[in-house]
C-alpha cells in the first residue's frame, strides 16, 4: 500500500538515497560480571524472592519431584514436554497430564489446570527471571493459562543476567518464534495503584533449582 | 489557547478528589523510579541514557536502513511487514483481514500507537468487536474514555468509580475491593481471550536485525494476546527501531525502571513471526503494521528528529509540575505531559492547539529523568517560536506583540516605569493579601481577563524596592 511512499519521505527527510550504506551503529553494550555458581544461585533466589515468588533448591531431580509433589497436593496440573521433568518423575505424579503436541488440546487442559509445569531454558540471578523458548519441549499456554505455574530449573541454566543471556543468545529468533522473560508473578496495580497478583497470568510462581 | 484547553485545566483544577489522585499517584512513580535508579541500584544508569540515545539517533538518522531490514527479517521468518500512512489504513488492512479469515473477536493489548489512531472506534464502527485487555484499558473502553496517562491509563478512577463502571456495564454486583474487581475482569476477558480470532498489540521495540516485535507489561494480556489468537498484528509507529537484538540490554535496563521503578516488567515478550513448524502453539499468521501518521513530517528538522527517540516510559509526566496539576485529559490528544506537548503539535500542526507548547514552566525536569535523553524544553522553545511565527503571518496576536512593545518602552524609561507601577498597584490590590486572580474592575478588558486567566500575579507590595532604596 503505503510502503514506497512512506520510504521515499523517509528517505528524502534524512537526506539519504535507497540502499545508501550505514555507519556502524555504536557498540554492542554488554558487561557480563563475574559470578561464581554459588553466589549466583543465591542471587536467583533472594531477587525471586523479593519479588513474592516461592523458590527452592534441592539437590537431586529426586527431591524436585518430591517437592512439586508437596506442592501439587492432589491438584490438577499439565506439565510441558521438557526431558528433564519425565527423567526426574515430575510427569507420572498424580494429577500430571503431559505429551501433549496438539495446541487445541493442549490449550483446552491449561484452561481448566490448577496448575502449568515447565522447565526453563535460563534463569536470571539478579533479576529474578525466568527465560522461556517456545519450543516442541515448551508450549506458551503451560506458564500462561493456569494459575500457578511451577518452573524447574537445572542450577547451571543460571545466569547472571540479561547481559550474559544476550551474550549466549545474540540472536534468539534463529532458534524460537518466543521467547519470554518472566520475572514474578502476574500482576496490575491499574486500580488506584493497589497491587493486586494474577490478572491475566499465573499469580504464583515457584521456581525450583536442581544441583 | 483555545477555550476548550482553558476549560478542561481549571476543571481538573478545581476537583479536588481528581487533584489528589494525580499527586498521589505521580508521586508514588517518582519513587519507584528514584530508588530503581539510583547508584546502588544502577552505577552505569547516566551512561545506559547516554548509549541509549546514541542508539537512538544512529537508528533514526538512517532510519530506511532499519525499516527495509527489520521488513526482511520479518519475511525469513514467515511475518509480513505492512506500511500505513494513517489510521484510516490501518483499519481498513484488518477489517479486510478480518473479513478474508471470518474473525468476529478481536482482544487487544495496551498500546498508545492504535489509541492515537482510535483502532477500536474504526473497528466498531464496521462492527468488528475489538476487547482492550490490560485491566486500566479495559475499564477506560467500559468507560468510553482516553488513557488518563502513557503507563497507568486509569490513574484518575477509584475504586468506587470501577466497582460502579462494572456493575452498570458488565451486570455484576457492585465489588469495591480491587482484587475482587481483578477477578471480574479476569474472568470475562478469559473468555475473551479464548474465543478471539485476531489479537492485536503494539509494539515497545522493533529488531531489525531479528524481525522481532517486542512487548512489556505486567499482567501478561499482552502474552494471552499474541499466544492464544491465530493472527496476531503489532501496530508500531516506524520509529520504534533498534538495531540489534542486544541493545535490549540498554533499553529493557531504562524502560521498566523509569515508568515503574522494575528492573524488568513481569513479562518481556520476543516474538518472532509465527509458530514454528515444529513448536506446539502460538499464531499462525503474524503482521507488524508499521505506521506513519505524520512521523515522516519531523525527520527532516534534525534538531526535532529527537522527539522520536522516546520510549514511552512516562517518566517526563510524572515529573511535570504542569501534569501534576492539570492531569492527562486536560491536553488535546492522547499522548500527555511533556513529550505530548511536544509530539503533539509536530504530529498534527502547532495550530492544534496553539497553547500546548506554552502549557510548561520550562523547569528542565522532563530531560533529566527522560532514559533517551530527549531534550524537551528545547524543542518547546522551537515550538512556542512557532506558533508565534504562525500567528503572525495569519495577522493575528497584533495586540499582544503592541502590548509587549509598549512595556518594553516603559522598562527602558525609569520614571515612567515608576509612575506606572504606582499606578498599577493602587489599581489592583491583592485579595487575599497574597495572589492576583482576577482582573480589577477598571482594567476588566478581555485580553487582559484571558492573560491572567493563565497567571497568578504576586500583589504589589505596599513600597517599591525603589522607594525602599532612596529610603535605606
Amino acid at each position: 500500500m503505503s510502503r514506497e511512499q512512506i520510504l521515499h519521505k523517509v528517505r528524502t527527510a534524512l537526506g539519504r538515497t535507497a540502499g545508501q550504506a550505514v555507519a556502524d551503529p555504536p557498540p554492542v553494550r554488554l558487561r557480563v560480571s563475574e559470578m561464581d555458581l554459588e553466589t549466583r544461585v543465591a542471587t536467583l533466589l533472594q531477587n525471586v524472592e523479593a519479588l513474592a515468588g516461592k523458590i527452592r533448591r534441592v539437590a537431586t531431580g529426586e527431591a524436585a519431584r518430591a517437592y512439586v509433589g508437596s506442592v501439587l497436593g492432589g491438584k490438577s496440573a499439565v506439565a510441558s514436554n521438557a526431558p528433564f521433568l519425565r527423567e526426574c518423575g515430575i510427569a507420572d505424579l498424580a494429577g500430571v497430564q503431559s505429551g501433549f503436541t496438539g495446541a487445541p488440546e493442549l490449550r483446552a487442559l491449561c484452561a481448566i489446570a490448577d496448575i502449568g509445569i515447565t522447565g526453563a531454558d535460563y534463569a536470571l540471578a539478579d533479576t529474578g527471571t525466568l527465560v522461556m523458548l517456545s519450543s516442541p519441549q515448551e508450549a506458551r499456554m503451560i506458564s500462561l493459562l493456569p494459575p500457578v505455574h511451577i518452573a524447574v530449573v537445572q542450577q547451571e541454566r543460571v545466569l547472571t543476567g540479561l547481559d550474559e543471556l544476550l551474550t549466549i543468545l545474540p540472536h534468539p529468533a534463529e532458534q524460537t518464534s518466543s521467547m519470554v522473560l518472566i520475572t514474578g508473578p502476574s500482576r496490575t496495580a491499574d486500580i488506584e495503584q493497589i497491587l493486586v497478583r494474577g490478572v491475566h497470568g499465573p499469580r504464583e510462581i515457584h521456581v525450583v533449582v536442581v544441583g | 489557547m483555545s477555550a476548550a484547553f482553558d476549560e478542561k485545566i481549571h476543571n481538573t483544577l478545581a476537583d479536588a478528589n481528581l487533584q489528589l489522585a494525580i499527586y498521589a499517584a505521580t508521586g508514588r512513580l517518582i519513587d519507584h523510579r528514584k530508588h530503581a535508579v539510583a547508584g546502588a541500584a544502577l552505577p552505569d544508569y547516566q551512561e545506559l541514557r547516554t548509549h541509549a540515545n546514541a542508539l537512538k539517533k544512529h537508528t533514526i538518522d538512517n532510519l530506511d536502513h532499519y525499516l527495509e531490514q527489520f521488513e526482511a527479517n520479518v519475511a525469513a521468518h514467515g511475518g509480513k511487514v505492512v506500511y500505513c500512512k494513517d489510521g484510516t489504513e490501518v483499519a481498513d488492512f484488518v477489517l479486510g483481514l478480518a473479513k478474508e479469515r471470518h474473525a468476529e473477536l478481536i482482544v487487544k493489548s495496551k498500546s498508545m500507537t492504535t489509541e492515537e489512531i482510535d483502532l477500536n472506534e474504526r473497528l466498531a464502527h464496521h462492527q468488528l468487536e475489538s476487547v482492550e485487555t490490560d485491566l486500566g484499558e479495559y475499564i477506560l473502553q467500559l468507560a468510553h474514555q482516553r488513557p488518563y496517562h502513557i503507563v497507568a491509563p486509569a490513574l484518575h478512577l477509584t475504586r468506587y468509580d470501577v466497582g460502579d463502571l462494572f456493575a452498570r456495564t458488565l451486570g455484576v454486583a457492585n465489588e469495591t475491593v480491587v482484587e475482587k474487581q481483578a477477578l471480574i475482569a479476569r474472568t470475562v476477558l478469559r473468555q475473551k481471550f479464548l474465543a478471539a480470532d485476531i489479537g492485536i498489540t503494539g509494539g515497545n521495540f522493533l529488531v531489525a536485525d531479528s524481525g522481532a516485535v517486542v512487548l512489556v507489561e505486567n499482567e501478561g494480556n499482552a502474552r494471552l494476546t499474541t499466544s492464544a489468537p491465530k493472527i496476531h498484528i503489532a501496530v508500531a509507529g516506524i520509529e520504534k527501531l533498534i538495531p540489534r537484538a542486544q541493545d535490549l540490554a540498554v533499553f529493557l535496563k531504562l524502560l521498566g525502571r523509569s515508568a515503574t521503578g522494575q528492573a524488568l516488567t513481569v513479562y518481556t515478550s520476543f516474538l518472532s513471526g509465527p509458530r514454528r513448524p515444529d513448536e506446539i502453539d502460538g499464531p499462525e499468521e503474524f503482521y507488524v503494521v508499521l505506521l506513519d501518521n505524520g512521523r515522516t513530517k519531523l525527520l527532516a528538522n534534525r534538531e526535532h528528529r529527537q522527539s522520536l527517540y522516546c520510549i514511552r516510559c512516562g517518566a517526563c509526566l510524572n515529573h511535570c509540575p504542569v501534569y501534576r496539576k492539570i492531569g492527562g485529559h486536560s491536553f488535546p490528544w492522547v499522548y500527555s505531559g511533556p513529550i505530548g506537548a511536544i509530539i503533539t503539535p509536530q504530529f498534527l500542526g502547532v495550530n492544534h492547539e496553539p497553547g500546548l507548547p506554552f502549557a510548561s514552566s520550562l523547569c528542565g525536569a522532563c530531560a533529566e529523568v527522560c532514559p533517551v535523553k530527549i531534550d524537551i524544553p528545547k524543542i518547546l522553545l522551537d515550538l512556542r517560536a512557532e506558533v508565534k511565527n504562525s500567528e503572525e503571518r495569519e495577522g493575528k496576536g497584533r495586540l499582544e506583540r503592541l502590548a509587549f512593545k509598549l512595556w518594553a518602552w516603559v522598562m527602558c524609561h525609569p520614571r515612567i516605569y515608576e509612575m506606572a507601577a504606582k499606578a498599577a498597584s493602587g489599581m489592583a490590590p491583592a485579595e487575599d493579601g497574597r495572589w492576583l486572580r482576577r482582573v480589577p474592575a477598571v482594567m476588566d478588558l478581555p485580553p487582559l481577563r484571558a492573560w491572567l486567566s493563565q497567571r497568578d500575579l504576586p500583589p504589589a507590595p505596599g513600597k517599591s524596592f525603589r522607594e525602599m532604596w532612596r529610603k535605606r
